[in-house]
């Protein structure tokens, strides 16, 4: 079967039940949700909820046309034109090297952010590829914790 | 109106027009059971188990093409009651089912009788709700009627926490529903219409598939004047026996795995489908790469994500069926010429000459299909007709002369043993002036039998006919074709007597082995018009034909099996 990942936007009612609502949707076919975010859309009753999965075409089609069955579901985007970025951050021991770290995060559009008595972190804010990248090259600094948000993405 | 949670639930049923409510007591709901027995606004029927409190209530809403409702407590009462909340999805029964749940203070912490409800219904419901307020009733109570009978319908659960029932909070019910995630696509796209209609009138062998949707869109007067002034053949999925005159020469009969030859012929021959209200079940379509594949498809149905869900539609038409076939059919009156489709008629009755629905009859014992023509030809249109779920089931579904939409109430989707007897209650309540007959299986009858007890309080005299053939026949049938004769734990040959059983419980029963026993004992179950068995011994071998074994193509049909 044709395999691709999708990125999905939900604008779903802010109330209890919604969000386990669309996730059943994944569980219950078996389908890993490769990263979701929610968040309040500001000054609305409604929340936007980004999905990234990958599977089947047609599996995908499914869950997106049940997607807009839900109830409390406003509005379903699959994204093709899309400006995707994500977030991380890495805990590293404040014994690496303070300016080849502050370069490499800049690199990826991101910066030292906090420095405490014994470690650092670094966020960076980039494509989802990109911050895959960056976690790859700041393994030689020998980070401590990493943290990632999942995507979130607009329609150009 | 300043009332408390438990009064709510009384005053939105009332202000729905509920005549009866189908449920059992418990300790979260007892509440509002304490409402009900100050009330008389509705009926509320005490059925025997949770499960049949549903089963009656889809029955009831089938028969009478209104919302059925359920009330049940919780933990245990709605666990017992899922079966029947699942059943209602997968056939799109509306429903409003009502429980107890254990107080908002105590959720979460494994209280007595506590489930997380809506955790368990999310998956087989429309819509659920969780009542956090009493003030919040009134609101959801209205939301969830409103979202049972529109659109496809569904059945919506609304979960009642016992401190909620005490709550007091203004009652309103005049609001208006205003749902602004939840709009249904009715009418159906007018450009897609006229192209359509086009397809239709350029047609050769065009072929209507008539589905559930057609019915409870009260639909089939349309289908019928539709097909008349075309004269397009149809065929009809189980969930839509009945929408066309079993003596229409227009109606084919029943297709999929236990449908008519000629129903499955003239969907693998046909150059144009026209899907209304259906959803291409796998019962029905066999092997999807051979599905119907010298033809184009018009698929009508509400829901759009039925549409293309596992057949490609060359014509996608979301709308209610009865909406869309209203802008059709002045258009097809303009295009369509009637007398174009004669040599497919001809075609069609060539394959009915060549295998109709048949069976052999063999020496004295009864064949269970002639029992179900039998009912037909003393009760036709004066019964309705559920059925349980196996042989018996198909047999009446291929066998009994149906004459009109809601007169068939059966598990399709879920398949659901047990649904027969409740259900066929609550058919009976829905329309008091026709017999109800419940054809069923000596497995099926035994999984709803308590409800004996409810029938008999409520004088709602149900007529169960047994086809009695010792055995789970459908999974028997299996094993013999499939699995080399073994028959693993499909024998029952031990039963209980089910006239002393249905006497014990104040019914009436009797044994039959012969067609003169099985006439005389409807004729008297009738005439007494009191609860009844008739428990009717039949060939026990013998099997439903024609069929398509699961995962074969329509076009190649088991036509008769022989023993090895």
């Amino acid at each position: 079967m044709e395999q691709a990942r999708r990125v999905i936007s939900v604008i779903v009612l802010n109330e209890a039940s919604a969000l386990s609502r669309i996730v059943g949707l994944f569980s219950g076919r078996g389908y890993n949700i490769e990263s979701l975010t929610v968040a309040p859309i500001p000054e609305s009753k409604y929340s936007r909820i980004t999905i990234v999965t990958a599977g089947s075409i047609k599996v995908v089609e499914q869950i997106i046309k049940q997607l807009h069955k839900l109830i409390p579901v406003l509005r379903v985007y699959e994204h093709a034109d899309l400006v995707e970025k994500e977030m991380a951050m890495v805990k590293i021991p404040l014994n690496e090297s303070l300016g080849d770290i502050e370069a490499l995060a800049h690199a990826y559009n991101g910066k030292i952010v906090n420095v405490s008595s014994d470690t650092m972190i670094v966020m960076v804010a980039d494509e989802p590829m990109r911050v895959g990248h960056f976690l790859e090259a700041i393994k030689r600094f020998h980070p401590k914790e990493i943290v990632r948000s999942g995507s979130v993405a607009l329609e150009r | 109106m300043q009332i408390s949670g438990a009064q709510m639930v009384i005053e939105a049923l009332a202000a729905e027009e509920v005549e009866v409510v189908f449920g059992y007591p418990g300790g979260a709901i007892m509440n509002v059971y304490d409402e009900i027995y100050k009330q008389n606004a509705f009926q509320h029927i005490l059925t025997r188990h949770e499960q049949a409190a549903v089963h009656a209530a889809e029955g009831y809403a089938k028969t009478s093409g209104k919302v059925g409702v359920a009330m049940i407590t919780s933990g245990p009462g709605f666990t017992n009651a899922i079966t029947g909340i699942a059943d209602a999805y997968m056939d799109s029964i509306p429903l409003v089912v009502i429980s107890g749940q254990v107080p908002m203070s105590l959720i979460g912490t494994d209280a007595f009788q506590e489930v997380d409800a809506v955790g368990i219904s999310r998956s087989c419901t429309k819509h659920n709700y969780l009542v956090t307020h009493a003030s919040d009733l009134p609101r959801i109570l209205k939301e969830a009627f409103y979202l049972a009978r529109t659109g496809r319908p569904g059945p919506v659960h609304v979960d009642i926490p016992k401190d909620v029932t005490a709550q007091i909070a203004t009652f309103d019910y005049s609001k208006e529903v205003d749902l602004e995630t939840y709009k249904p696509t009715v009418k159906g796209n007018m450009r897609q219409i006229k192209k359509a209609v086009e397809a239709i009138a350029s047609a050769k062998r065009p072929l209507l598939y008539l589905g559930g949707g057609v019915v409870s869109s009260g639909a089939s007067d349309l289908v019928r004047q539709f097909s008349t002034m075309t004269q397009i053949p149809a065929v009809e999925t189980f969930m839509a026996r009945g929408t066309l005159h079993h003596a229409d020469p227009l109606l084919i009969s029943m297709l999929g795995m236990h449908g008519s030859y000629a129903a499955n012929m003239a969907m693998s021959e046909t150059d144009l489908v026209i899907a209304l209200g259906a959803r291409f079940d796998d019962r029905v379509t066999g092997k999807l790469s051979e599905f119907a594949k010298n033809a184009q498809i018009i698929h009508v149905d509400i829901d759009p994500a039925s549409v293309s869900k596992l057949v490609n539609a060359h014509f996608p038409i979301v709308g209610d069926v009865k909406n869309v076939l209203e802008a059709m059919i002045p258009l097809a009156a303009e295009q369509v010429d009637p007398l174009r489709h004669q040599l497919w008629l001809k075609t069609i009755a060539n394959f009915n000459k060549l295998h109709p629905l048949s069976y052999k009859e063999e020496g004295d014992r009864l064949k269970p299909q002639w029992v179900v023509q039998r009912i037909g030809e003393l009760l036709g249109d004066d019964a309705n007709i559920s059925t349980d779920v196996g042989q018996h089931q198909m047999w009446t579904a291929q066998f009994y002369p149906f004459s009109r939409p809601r007169q068939w109430s059966s598990s399709g989707g879920l398949g659901t043993m047990g649904y027969g007897f409740p259900a066929a209650i609550g058919t009976k309540r829905a329309d008091m002036n026709r017999v109800s007959i419940n054809i069923t299986g000596d497995g099926s009858i035994l999984m709803n039998i308590q409800e004996l007890m409810t029938a008999v309080e409520y004088k709602l005299p149900v007529i169960n006919v047994i086809l009695n053939n010792n055995f789970l026949g459908m999974v028997r049938q299996w094993q013999t074709m499939f699995y080399d004769k073994r028959h693993s734990e499909t024998d029952l040959s031990i039963q209980p007597d089910f006239v002393k059983l249905s006497e014990s419980f104040g019914g009436i029963g009797y044994r039959v082995t012969t067609k003169e026993e099985f006439d005389a004992a409807l004729k008297d179950a009738v005439e007494k018009n009191v609860v009844a068995i008739i428990d009717v011994v039949v060939a026990r071998f013998e099997n439903v034909l024609p069929m398509v074994p699961a995962g074969g193509s329509l076009f190649n049909m088991m036509l008769e099996y022989k023993d090895k």
